[in-house]
């Protein structure tokens, strides 16, 4: 019940920001319907919609980090957060606040991705179901990292490491927009050494119905998101121990 | 039973002590006044009785319970008003208390039942459907320290319940506060001499970490030998620094 009424809040603080909706539903659709007409014009593999969309969704959903983020730093930066230190929240209670709102808005977000690349070809399956349920392990990684980023930084910080800094790494090095095999070399192996291009091969995958190929990449996510999530708890209790 | 009594209570940051020693005892029902110059650790005591903060030695007790070992008890009965408004800019009035009654657990009857008469108390009722943000800086100190009330705190701490407001909407808080006295302990840090003159029946003077004088207006004012509550506290403040 405590926990509940702090999750609400939450949830409302980021959907009545209108920056919110415009950067994550509006400008992941941007994009897809831009390569889409590119891809109409001139034929691109990469940009034909059943690998394009994946792509799209964890691109869109790397703007969680920014929405998480902004909202726990902004909190921190008001006495706001400090006002509900002294409540009988736990820890617990605040983590899991900050955490799961975000998932439904992640699940809505892919499924508004999928519904527009449907609209531009995307064949209806089952799969897309699918796609949309494993975007929860992306998502994990993404809203982690917010919780992290907003556990370390003030808003100011957050807007340019996550909103620009962030988006752009996690883009560049997806193999959303260029076939990562194409630049090679230590390029390539650093974003192999990143759980972004992984977590676009794994919604690929699933998009396929190529069950057997999520594999290694859920690994790769799921490590990735363990480790940032123990990270952003960490740091979470450590900035509400030092007051 | 003290509402609040505080034994060698002590913050200290690397070289500075920012609270050192403290002794205080604060009877139930009573305004206190803490007055300090910027640094003088009012802010610090606060968020250490608040649970904000661990004392680096020394315990606090809040009717009874240690804000050391039983701080989950201490903040059942606690609420703060901090020094900045502290509100969810994105909610509206009524979200906003309806959210404070919710972290401390009321079921959703009682919650609209409180909110309902805090709305009355603090006539918050015309801008009940308003966002937090777009109220004016008075209205949302006012909410501000409803959303304390809430939960009918036993302590109330109020961190610079009127900086930065208009004497018309600092006039208006006070007639709010005066309402409290007697019926919640009430820990009120402030600036303005005439503030904890009016409204506190106690005032405690820290000066460097130290509380160096406690009593009612009237008894500071004798002991520094002022006609005026503001003269007291700047010959005690400096009367402690020689």
């Amino acid at each position: 019940m405590k926990m509940f009424a702090f999750t609400v809040r939450n949830v409302k603080e980021i959907l009545r920001d209108p920056l919110n909706i415009m950067f994550g539903l509006g400008f992941p659709i941007v994009v897809l319907l831009i390569l889409s007409a590119i891809q109409a014009n001139i034929p691109v593999d990469l940009f034909k919609i059943e690998t394009l969309s994946p792509g799209i969704v964890v691109f869109g959903l790397s703007f969680m980090t920014l929405f998480s983020a902004m909202l726990i730093s902004k909190d921190r930066g008001s006495s706001f957060l400090q006002r509900l230190y002294t409540t009988p929240l736990t820890s617990t209670d605040f983590i899991l606040g900050y955490f799961l709102p975000l998932l439904p808005i992640c699940i809505a977000q892919s499924a508004v991705c999928f519904g527009a690349a449907m609209i531009l070809g995307l064949t209806p399956t089952i799969h897309i179901a699918s796609a949309i349920g494993f975007t929860l392990l992306v998502a994990w990684l993404f809203v982690s990292l917010g919780l992290l980023f907003g556990s370390i930084l003030n808003d100011k910080q957050v807007g340019g490491i996550c909103g620009a800094l962030l988006t752009n790494l996690s883009a560049w090095l997806s193999g959303i927009w260029f076939d990562l095999n194409l630049v090679g070399g230590t390029f390539k192996k650093i974003a192999d050494c990143l759980p972004f291009v992984h977590a676009v091969e794994l919604e690929r995958a699933v998009l396929r119905g190529d069950y057997a190929g999520v594999f290694p990449h859920v690994w790769w996510v799921a490590g990735y998101a363990s480790v940032v999530s123990v990270g952003a708890v960490g740091a979470f209790i450590l900035q509400r121990k030092r007051g | 039973m003290d509402a609040i009594k505080t034994v060698g209570l002590t913050k200290k940051y690397k070289d500075l002590t920012a609270v050192d020693g403290l002794e205080l005892c604060v009877p139930q029902g009573e305004l206190f006044a803490l007055l300090g110059v910027n640094g003088a650790g009012k802010t610090t005591t606060i968020k250490m009785l608040t649970g904000l903060c661990v004392p680096t030695s020394g315990d606090a007790f809040l009717n009874g319970k240690s804000i050391v070992t039983e701080s989950a008890s201490v903040k059942q009965m606690i609420a703060v008003s901090p020094q900045e408004t502290a509100v969810a800019p994105n909610l509206t009035v009524g979200e906003n208390l309806f959210l404070l009654a919710g972290v401390h657990g009321f079921p959703k009857g009682k919650s609209a039942e409180k909110v309902e008469r805090l709305c009355a108390q603090f006539n918050l009722g015309d801008i009940f459907d308003k966002k937090a943000k777009k109220l004016s800086g008075g209205r949302q100190r006012s909410l501000s320290i409803a959303m304390a009330l809430i939960s009918e705190p036993q302590i109330l701490f109020l961190d610079e319940p009127t900086l930065g407001l208009d004497v018309f909407a600092r006039s208006d808080l006070w007639d709010i506060i005066r309402g409290l006295k007697g019926k919640t302990t009430v820990v009120l840090t402030t600036h303005y001499m005439e503030e904890a003159e009016e409204l506190s029946d106690r005032v405690g003077i820290m000066v460097s970490g130290r509380l160096v004088a406690v009593g009612t207006p009237d008894e500071l004012k004798q002991k520094a030998g002022a006609e005026k509550f503001e003269d007291a506290f700047v010959s005690i403040v400096k009367g402690a620094r020689k």
